[in-house]
């Protein structure tokens, strides 16, 4: 076992994991963040992205020991008194049906609108492209996207 | 109170925003995985990594002595706590229905089946004890082409019935010899509807906690159907209904494959009976690919009979339908759902339809989005414009000439189903106009003239289909084991707000909005003040869940019903509240008036308040302010619309990009534009990624080598295009609210469009078919084919045998003949 610290939505946690426990397992099972789910085994489908120290990452591909040290914010940690503006979109233009791809969309795209802060259709598709969804054919996440984008997009 | 009173009467028709998403963009979920319980226990599965084997021997003593084991059982261990699981459907009278154990005592019959089962104290821990489990395979010869599998000789599924042809089923209408004897053109082919997995974004899994109710089973499950899961785990792992709760929390997507009773449910539940504790299983990713039913996967021989100048009199269609290793929930009925739908808006004069049933050593189908439905659309749209091509005529002309006009309706088709409403024309003439059509056709012989290595086709397809499953007299007759009811409970509460209680399941389509727009409307209270109660055995009784986009049109009008009674009742005590005849009560926008005379007034929350109390009743009614409705259909709802598509196909590389997608559907009445618009979007998707993308790939041992996401192409966001849609509204006539359901329709109809489209582009260079999904070799080696004079799909793939048709049939169901 090795002894880990890592800040998870703002609190400071510290917690004995085996090394080989994935990120997303310690958020769900030990920090208790089950807004984050899993969707795949093969890091394609991008249900389980978390923003780790500002930067995007499948929660599936990292170790909990590689997050040792690191600042995580889930979906749950997301909004700071009120919603992300790409929430307020995702829910505005119906960007979710079943919502099991949503915290991953969701947390791409706000990472996504911070290095672009005004994405063309295209780069909005491209910039989503290891997230899968099954329910919205993408249609209306890129007009959500380009909602958060005209709304002022990174917060 | 005005504002709201305005806002409450138009709910109806309002693009309103979802009740569901609040949690759900923000992580306050519960997904099935996310729940837990004290001294939870992990449940992992050994699965077969042989299609087909007898097993000899299965020693589960190792993983007993492996960290945080707690228990491990083979097939034959649970034998006594584990029936087969069920088969909801019998197709015909042959009909073999053979033992589907949850976990096999005899034979594994396909890649995943189950052999043994460890439970661990962890996730990981479980996972890890599998590989101690010792299993010996006696390796019998993969079942894997239909046809083959129906030669004298072939190896057996299921010896004991002495054939791999679980059920045959013909049936006539109208004479098609006849027919046929009348035609100028009788046109033939062979159309392949390859296999498909479903992958919802959530993985199955199950938990169940022996502990949380007073002696009895309380069952969390990423189902579509937890009222089915109920009645089938109770008889499977003999526990009596009544000791049964069935919860469907957040549910990630389903299109069918959560339509289904799984061998890790009863599982589940047996441990959890067995070892007194609460038990999970989740399905990881690759797992569930395996594990969870697969859709589609039929050859599909179609002829139709034809006048020169392209009337349509005669239909014919021969159906190879995979059932896989065993039948689960629905397996024999999906080809045969269909079944009505092959004649689709066409005034044939008959149609003559026959379909078998093959068992092989795959994983088994069942229910995908649309179920049987796709399956027909695809054949008789695409046969469509092979036809049209091949009488010289135009796609959207050879439709004309043969569609139900509109002042046709109500039309009896050659079926027998009487189609309430419509208007092909319509939506036809808007899609039509929407693309820009005729330009876009100068356009493409602009690029044939120049021979454009990028070649532009276009796709049509006018569909139309059979929702709202299902009038239960009509289900007994076709052979299902349940009925098609929908039951709905409205009530208010003491203080004014209103529940309803209905038995549709929803897992992603906005049941809970969509049902307080409808309830708001009905009773007059605000869209907040509504409460929508789903998914829990407990809490709603009685349903029949979702699938077969049956939820509005039979759980919608069970509401609607259902509030209209409550509003009868409401007038009762009104009357006697306001001192007036009940006669003379007049309800609009939450407010019950006496006719006559405008003050003398009482709100619905005035009177849900004077219910709740009692002090002062009637004898015409009874406290408490609830009415229910049980809604059994008379008959179906037929949605349709037109599909079109165009294409630009890279014809020196193979590869097709989709350059405008244009749908114009009429699903009657709209509750809610903006969840019908995210409804047709998802479906369209999922068509166009049967089209182009997905495939489920065996090798020739019967190895799933798309078993990944990595290898099974499910689309991501710039795979595919914007759409374009619109709506016509033709609202249906045989329920209250117009409606005619919508959660398919994208799926049915853009599969033919696409391909249609593919082929357009190529039919000029000779090719007359490209084998789904359109892959760019698929599509560059129909292309060579063509060139080199040899009829081809593109189909053949450089190494034979690894297609899901291997061997002969390949070389059969390429090409196809015209006559």
């Amino acid at each position: 076992m090795v002894s880990i610290r890592m800040t998870v939505d703002g609190e400071q946690r510290e917690d004995e994991v085996e090394p080989r426990l994935l990120l997303v397992h310690y958020l769900r099972e030990k920090a208790g963040k089950v807004g984050t789910p899993v969707g795949c085994d093969t890091s394609n489908c991008g249900s389980c992205t978390v923003q780790m120290d500002g930067q995007s990452v499948k929660s599936c591909s990292v170790l909990a020991v590689q997050a040792d040290g690191s600042d995580i914010t889930t979906i749950e940690g997301l909004a700071n008194g009120e919603w992300h503006q790409v929430q307020k979109s995702f829910k505005e233009c119906h960007g979710l049906q079943c919502g099991y791809c949503t915290p991953g969309m969701i947390m791409a795209s706000v990472d996504l609108l911070e290095e672009n802060p005004d994405p063309s259709e295209d780069e909005i598709r491209d910039g989503l492209e290891g997230n899968l969804c099954r329910c919205t054919g993408y249609h209306n996440i890129v007009k959500a996207v380009q909602h958060a984008a005209a709304q002022g997009g990174a917060r | 109170m005005t504002a709201t009173e305005e806002r409450a009467a138009t709910s109806v028709g309002q693009p309103l925003r979802r009740k569901e998403d609040d949690r759900l963009v923000t992580g306050r979920t519960r997904w099935t995985d996310s729940v837990t319980a004290p001294g939870l226990l992990h449940v992992a599965v050994l699965r077969s990594p042989m299609a087909h084997a007898r097993v000899t021997r299965v020693d589960v003593s190792g993983a007993l002595t492996r960290p945080g084991v707690v228990a491990a059982y083979s097939g034959a261990d649970l034998a006594d706590d584990l029936g087969s699981l069920p088969t909801a459907w019998i197709a015909s009278e042959d009909q073999k229905t053979p033992p589907h154990p949850p976990v096999t005592t005899d034979k594994v019959r396909y890649v995943g089946d189950a052999v043994a089962v460890v439970v661990a104290s962890s996730r990981y821990a479980a996972a890890d004890a599998l590989e101690a489990v010792e299993v010996d395979y006696e390796p019998l010869p993969a079942v894997l082409d239909m046809e083959a599998a129906l030669t004298d000789g072939a190896p057996l599924v299921h010896e004991d019935h002495g054939t791999n042809l679980c059920f045959s089923y013909d049936e006539e209408h109208g004479d098609y010899a006849a027919s046929k004897s009348k035609a100028d053109v009788v046109f033939r082919r062979r159309y392949i509807n390859q296999r498909l997995v479903p992958s919802a974004m959530e993985p199955r899994s199950v938990v169940v906690d022996p502990t949380a109710g007073a002696d009895s089973y309380t069952v969390w499950s990423a189902t579509q159907v937890p009222h089915f899961v109920r009645v089938f785990l109770s008889l499977v792992c003999s526990i009596p209904e009544h000791k049964i709760r069935v919860i469907a929390p957040d549910v990630g997507g389903g299109f069918g494959s959560k339509l289904d009773i799984y061998a890790e449910e009863a599982i589940c539940l047996a441990l959890a009976k067995k070892l007194g504790r609460p038990v999970k299983w989740t399905a990881s990713r690759s797992e569930d690919m395996q594990a969870t039913i697969h859709g589609r996967d039929l050859i599909q021989d179609v002829e139709i009979a034809a006048t020169s100048d392209g009337r349509m009199l005669g239909l014919r269609v021969d159906l190879l339908t995979d059932m896989g290793g065993y039948l689960q929930l629905l397996t024999p009925a999906i080809a045969l759902l269909g079944r009505y739908m092959y004649p689709a808006i066409y005034k044939f004069e008959s149609h003559s339809f026959h379909c078998k049933g093959v068992f092989t050593t795959k994983t088994p189908t069942d229910a995908y989005r649309g179920a049987g439905r796709p399956e027909a659309t695809f054949v008789i749209e695409r046969a469509l414009d092979d036809l049209a091509a091949h009488l010289g005529t135009d796609p959207i002309e050879l439709r004309r000439k043969n569609w139900i006009a509109h002042d046709e309706f109500p039309y009896t088709t050659v079926c027998g189903l009487e189609y309430d409403s419509g208007n092909y024309e319509a939506a036809t003439a808007r899609a039509l106009e929407m693309l820009g059509y005729d330009e876009l056709r100068v356009e493409q012989r602009r690029r044939r003239d120049t021979g454009d290595p990028v070649q532009l086709g276009i796709g049509v397809s006018t569909y139309t289909e059979m929702c709202g499953l299902a009038p239960s007299r009509w289900l007994g007759e076709v052979g299902y084991i349940a009925g098609g009811w929908e039951r709905a409970t409205v009530r208010m509460t003491p203080l004014g707000k209103a529940e309803v209680v209905v038995g549709t399941s929803p897992h992603g389509q906005g049941h809970v909005t969509t049902f307080s727009q409808i309830t708001a409307d009905a009773l007059g209270v605000p869209f907040e003040d509504v409460e929508v109660i789903v998914n829990d055995t407990a809490a709603v009784p009685w349903g029949l869940d979702t699938y077969g986009s049956r939820s509005l049109v039979v759980g919608g009008t069970a509401i609607r019903h259902a509030a209209d009674g409550l509003i009868e009742k409401a007038k009762l005590l009104a009357a006697h509240m306001l001192e007036a005849d009940p006669g003379d009560i007049e309800f609009e926008a939450g407010t019950f008036r006496v006719k006559g005379s405008p003050a003398s007034t009482k709100t619905i929350q005035e009177v849900a308040f004077a219910s709740f109390q009692a002090h002062s009743v009637p004898d015409s009614t009874t406290p408490i302010l609830s009415a229910d409705h049980l809604m059994d259909p008379q008959t179906f709802s037929f949605p349709h619309g037109t599909h079109l598509c165009a294409v630009e196909v890279d014809t020196e590389t193979g590869m097709t990009s989709i350059r405008r997608y244009v749908c114009v559907d009429d699903v009657g009445s709209v509750v809610n534009p903006l969840i019908v618009e995210g409804q047709v979007h998802g479906g369209v998707a999922q068509g166009i990624a049967q089209a182009l993308f997905e495939e489920a790939v065996y090798d020739d041992e019967g190895n799933l080598v798309t078993g990944t996401l990595v290898d099974y192409l499910v689309p991501a966001p710039p795979d595919l295009p914007s759409f374009e849609t619109d709506r016509t509204e033709t609202p249906s006539t045989t329920n209250p609210l117009g409606v005619k359901g919508v959660g398919e329709a994208g799926a049915i109809a853009s599969t033919p469009a696409v391909v249609n489209a593919v082929v357009d582009a190529l039919r000029h260079l000779g090719v007359d078919d490209v084998r789904m999904a359109c892959t760019p070799e698929r599509v560059w080696r129909a292309i060579q084919d063509a060139k080199e004079g040899r009829g081809g799909d593109g189909g053949d793939r450089a190494a034979e045998g690894t297609v899901a048709y291997s061997g002969d049939s390949t070389a059969s169901t390429a090409g196809g003949g015209q006559a």
